[in-house]
C-alpha cells in the first residue's frame, strides 16, 4: 500500500487549467500547443502561463493557439500572432533584439567583471614583495633558545 | 585604486537610493502591461449588433468612417466598475460631444440589453463580442478598457480600468485633444 502510494506520489503533477474541451484530438498538435501555452504569459495573473491560468482571456489564447495550429502555422506563426497583439510582454523568453540587448548580455558582462576582479586581486597578491624582514640576530638567539627548551621538554 | 575602493559604499547605497525611488514610487504601476497597439492601425474585427436592440453593430471600417477622435469602450453588464464608468462616459457624450462606440465584450444579449436600457445608452455604435475575439484582437486583458482612435484610424492611448477620477478623465480629454490636434 505504502509502496502504491508514493508510486502515486511520483507521477503526481500541478492540477491543469486545460479543459478536455480544449484538447486537440491530434497528439502531434496537441503537444506543440502545450509547448507554446507554457510559453505565452497570461495577461491577468502575470506570472502564471496560460496553460496552467484559469483565467477567461487565458482559456481563449489557448483555443486560439490551437485553432491557429490546426490551420496549419508554425509555432512561430503563433507567437508572432499573439505578440502582434499582446507585445513581447506575453514571452517568458524576451526575443534578442537592441531593445533587449543589455537584458540578456548583463549576466556575461557582469560575470566578467567579477573575473577580472578576482584576477587582479590574485595578481596583486602575488606580485606584493615580502612585507616581513629577516630576524635580526637578537631575533636569532631567542629563537635558537626557544628551540632548545622545547627540545629539552620533549621526552 | 584604494581611493576608489573607500567610495565603493557610498556608491552602492546611491545606487540602491535610486532603484527604491524608482521602484517604490506610488505612481509606478508593476502591473501596467504596455499595449502592444499604441502607434497601429485599428485591429480588424466586424461585430453584429446585440440582438434586441436598435444600435448599429462595429466593425473596424466604422471605426475609421468617424471623422476625428474615437472613445472605443469595452464593457459588459456583468463588470461592476462598468457601471461607474458608464456615467462618466455619458457625461462626456453629452457634454463634449465625442465619438463613443462600444465592445459588449463576452457578455449575453438580453442582460446587456437590459443594462443599457436601465442606464441609457451612450454609444452610437455597439458590436456583441460573445466569444472574445475582437478583445483579443484588441489586446485587452479584461474589463473596462478603452482606447482612443484618432482621425486617422491609428489606436494613440489605452485606458485600462474604468475611467472614474479626475485624472484619468483629464487625461482621457488631453489625450482626445493631441489625437484631434494631430488629424488633418
Amino acid at each position: 500500500m505504502i509502496r502504491l502510494i508514493c508510486a502515486l506520489l511520483l507521477v503526481a503533477t500541478t492540477a491543469l487549467a486545460v479543459e478536455p474541451d480544449e484538447i486537440l484530438s491530434d497528439p502531434n498538435l496537441e503537444t506543440r500547443a502545450r509547448a507554446i501555452s507554457v510559453n505565452l504569459r497570461c495577461v491577468v495573473c502575470q506570472n502564471e502561463p496560460i496553460d496552467t491560468s484559469h483565467a477567461g482571456v487565458a482559456r481563449d489564447l489557448r483555443i486560439l493557439v490551437r485553432e491557429r495550429l490546426t490551420a496549419g502555422d508554425t509555432d512561430d506563426q503563433v507567437y508572432n500572432y499573439v505578440v502582434a497583439r499582446y507585445g513581447d510582454y506575453v514571452l517568458f523568453k524576451p526575443p534578442w533584439k537592441p531593445t533587449t540587448y543589455a537584458l540578456w548580455l548583463a549576466p556575461f558582462v557582469i560575470g566578467l567583471l567579477g573575473i577580472l576582479a578576482v584576477v587582479s586581486v590574485f595578481r596583486r597578491e602575488r606580485a606584493r614583495p615580502q612585507t616581513t624582514p629577516d630576524l635580526n640576530a637578537e631575533e636569532e638567539r631567542q629563537l635558537a633558545r626557544i628551540n632548545e627548551i622545547t627540545e629539552d621538554r620533549t621526552p | 585604486m584604494s581611493r576608489i575602493v573607500i567610495y565603493l559604499p557610498l556608491f552602492a547605497a546611491i545606487a540602491i537610493g535610486l532603484a527604491g525611488w524608482w521602484g517604490l514610487n506610488p505612481d509606478r504601476d508593476p502591473n501596467a502591461v504596455p499595449s502592444a497597439l499604441i502607434g497601429k492601425s485599428v485591429p480588424v474585427f466586424d461585430l453584429l449588433a446585440i440582438e434586441g436592440i436598435q444600435t448599429a453593430g462595429l466593425a473596424t471600417a466604422d471605426i475609421l468612417e468617424i471623422d476625428g477622435p474615437v472613445l472605443v469602450n469595452v464593457f459588459a453588464s456583468w463588470c461592476v466598475p462598468c457601471r461607474a464608468e458608464h456615467a462618466v462616459l455619458t457625461r462626456m457624450v453629452q457634454e463634449d460631444g465625442l465619438n463613443l462606440v462600444g465592445i459588449n465584450y463576452k457578455n449575453d444579449p438580453s442582460d446587456a440589453a437590459a443594462w443599457l436600457a436601465e442606464l441609457g445608452n451612450p454609444y452610437s455604435k455597439i458590436g456583441s463580442d460573445r466569444n472574445g475575439r475582437a478583445g483579443i484582437e484588441w489586446g485587452i486583458s479584461g474589463v473596462p478598457e478603452t482606447f482612443i482612435v484618432d482621425g486617422n484610424g491609428v489606436v494613440v492611448f489605452r485606458y485600462v480600468g474604468p475611467i472614474q477620477t479626475d485624472a484619468a478623465l483629464s487625461s482621457i480629454r488631453q489625450e482626445l485633444a493631441q489625437a484631434d490636434e494631430d488629424t488633418p
